[in-house]
């Protein structure tokens, strides 16, 4: 473990609770760890696991889920799915050699800026001990040679 | 080595198990189509042939080579480079050269475990506990053994390929067809796809191809094939709480396994679009589970005792993270 080990968590946000509760810890001033990258999807039903592996394998050292609570959420209960999702995943992941603590499901809604935070600096801390993932840096190709590249494209508010 | 003023034709096998040489093979009477148009230039499976009678070819000259097997070790690697250098259209030919498939599964161990398993189990019946020397002295001078990588690759992660021909095996109908295409290239009645294009396989999901009836897929058990006493024939797999690979898989099979009463284990690879299979199995198996409480999801997901196997049977090594943590960590 490298004594000034800075983990890279991507967060993974629903635009209708957890981006806001961020959004909320932002305005109060709540204090957390910058070592998160967030990013806003519609819904954690719009989690493809893909977007986890390519986090992975592309150096970041844990991944954070986050959605409205059970039974909150915006499109009904697409964040059950999210959750199946999650734990089959994880699952998946254990047998690739990627510590549980490494991918976390949190829910969080619109009022929990500061549980968010909380949770975001929780999980921090857990993948500090664990130390960097490290993944190799090969050429990522999409199980059919040409490179997986996705262009993004930004979106304003 | 005759030249007969025929294009030439390859196809070596790398880390395999021949089953594609078979299928090719299977094609019946179209192989003598192959015959009356390629001359075989090499092809270790069915003909002597040394690797330097390719090294003295020029560069280019080979036509086309179907390359089938993964990369495991030095040779392989060297083989690919060899056959990339003298081939004009290099195809992956079947599961491992496209996507790893079952000798990819050794990505999720560490190398050391993959040899103790091959030379030192029950199984093997190794008395002196001979295991294989890279280099070895012998009376006439050192001799060397390729070198075994840690992980296993691709064919397109150590080289630059032309076309993917999925399949373990690919289909013989597939092949044949596949075969006359180039047949008519060559007589210039036809135009070659484009290159890095999937050929001999279709743009959808098995799923298109079955003729089970699917309705709305509610699952609260997973169950293996093997403990059913009694299967549906008429009814989805999946619905039947068997984990079938059909949703993430490419067509072009016929749907051959779920209408033989088995569920698809995804030989022919992601489909059209899937950057990760794995991830799009999750996915699909993940919304098909009856229930939103966390305690009796887990129960439900115990019915894949293994997920990685599940869902990474034929693509860990074309899959996003490739291998496992141990794996890739492993050095011999």
């Amino acid at each position: 473990m490298t004594e000034n080990f800075e983990p890279v968590i991507i967060g993974f946000t629903c635009n209708w609770c957890s981006y806001r509760a961020a959004d909320l810890a932002g305005t109060a001033r709540v204090k957390y760890p910058p070592n998160i990258r967030l990013i806003r999807l519609m819904c954690s039903g719009r989690l493809d696991p893909t977007f986890v592996l390519k986090a992975l394998a592309s150096g970041a050292d844990g991944v954070l889920i986050t959605g409205c609570h059970p039974g909150e959420c915006h499109y009904l209960e697409q964040n059950y799915k999210a959750l199946r999702r999650f734990l089959l995943l994880r699952r998946t992941l254990v047998q690739m050699g990627i510590e549980p603590d490494r991918v976390r499901l949190v829910w969080a809604s619109a009022a929990e800026g500061v549980r968010l935070a909380e949770e975001i600096t929780k999980m921090v801390e857990a993948v500090r001990q664990l130390g960097p993932l490290n993944w190799p840096k090969w050429q990522q190709t999409n199980g059919h040679g040409e490179h997986a590249h996705i262009e993004a494209e930004e979106v304003s508010a | 080595m005759t030249t007969n003023g025929k294009p030439k034709f390859a196809m070596y096998w790398a880390a395999s198990c021949g089953g594609c040489e078979i299928a090719v093979l299977n094609i019946g009477e179209k192989i003598l189509d192959v015959d009356a148009n390629f001359e075989v230039a090499f092809w270790p499976v069915a003909m002597d042939a040394k690797y330097k009678d390719v090294e003295a070819m020029e560069d280019g000259a080979i036509l086309l080579t179907l390359f089938n097997g993964g990369i495991r070790n030095e040779e392989n690697a060297e083989i690919a480079r060899l056959l990339r250098r003298k081939s004009q259209i290099l195809v992956a030919f079947g599961s491992c050269a496209c996507e790893g498939c079952i000798p990819g599964l050794a990505n999720l161990s560490k190398p050391q475990d993959v040899l103790d398993t091959v030379y030192s189990t029950v199984s093997t019946d190794n008395p002196n506990a001979v295991r294989p020397q890279y280099h070895y002295q012998m009376p006439e001078g050192v001799i060397h053994i390729p070198t075994f990588y840690p992980v296993l690759k691709t064919l397109d992660q150590v080289v630059d390929v032309d076309y993917y021909m999925p399949g373990c095996p690919p289909e013989s109908h597939q092949i044949a067809a596949v075969i006359d295409l180039v047949i008519k290239v060559l007589h210039g009645e036809a135009q070659l796809p484009a290159k890095g294009a999937t050929i001999g396989a279709g743009n959808s999901t098995v799923c298109d191809d079955c003729p089970r009836a699917r309705n709305v897929k509610l699952i609260k058990k997973f169950v293996r094939i093997q403990d059913v006493p009694e299967l549906d024939p008429h009814l989805c797999l999946l619905e039947q709480g068997v984990p079938c690979n059909g949703p993430a898989t490419r067509n072009g099979c016929g749907a051959l396994c779920p209408q033989a009463g088995a569920q698809c284990i995804g030989c022919y690879g992601p489909a059209e679009g899937v950057i990760d299979y794995g991830a799009r199995l999750i996915t699909a198996f993940a919304s098909v589970i009856d229930s939103n409480d966390p305690a009796e999801i887990e129960r439900i997901l115990d019915g894949i005792p293994d997920p990685a196997g599940q869902f990474y049977r034929f693509n860990l090594a074309g899959s996003l993270l490739r291998a496992a943590k141990p794996a890739w960590q492993g050095k011999l």
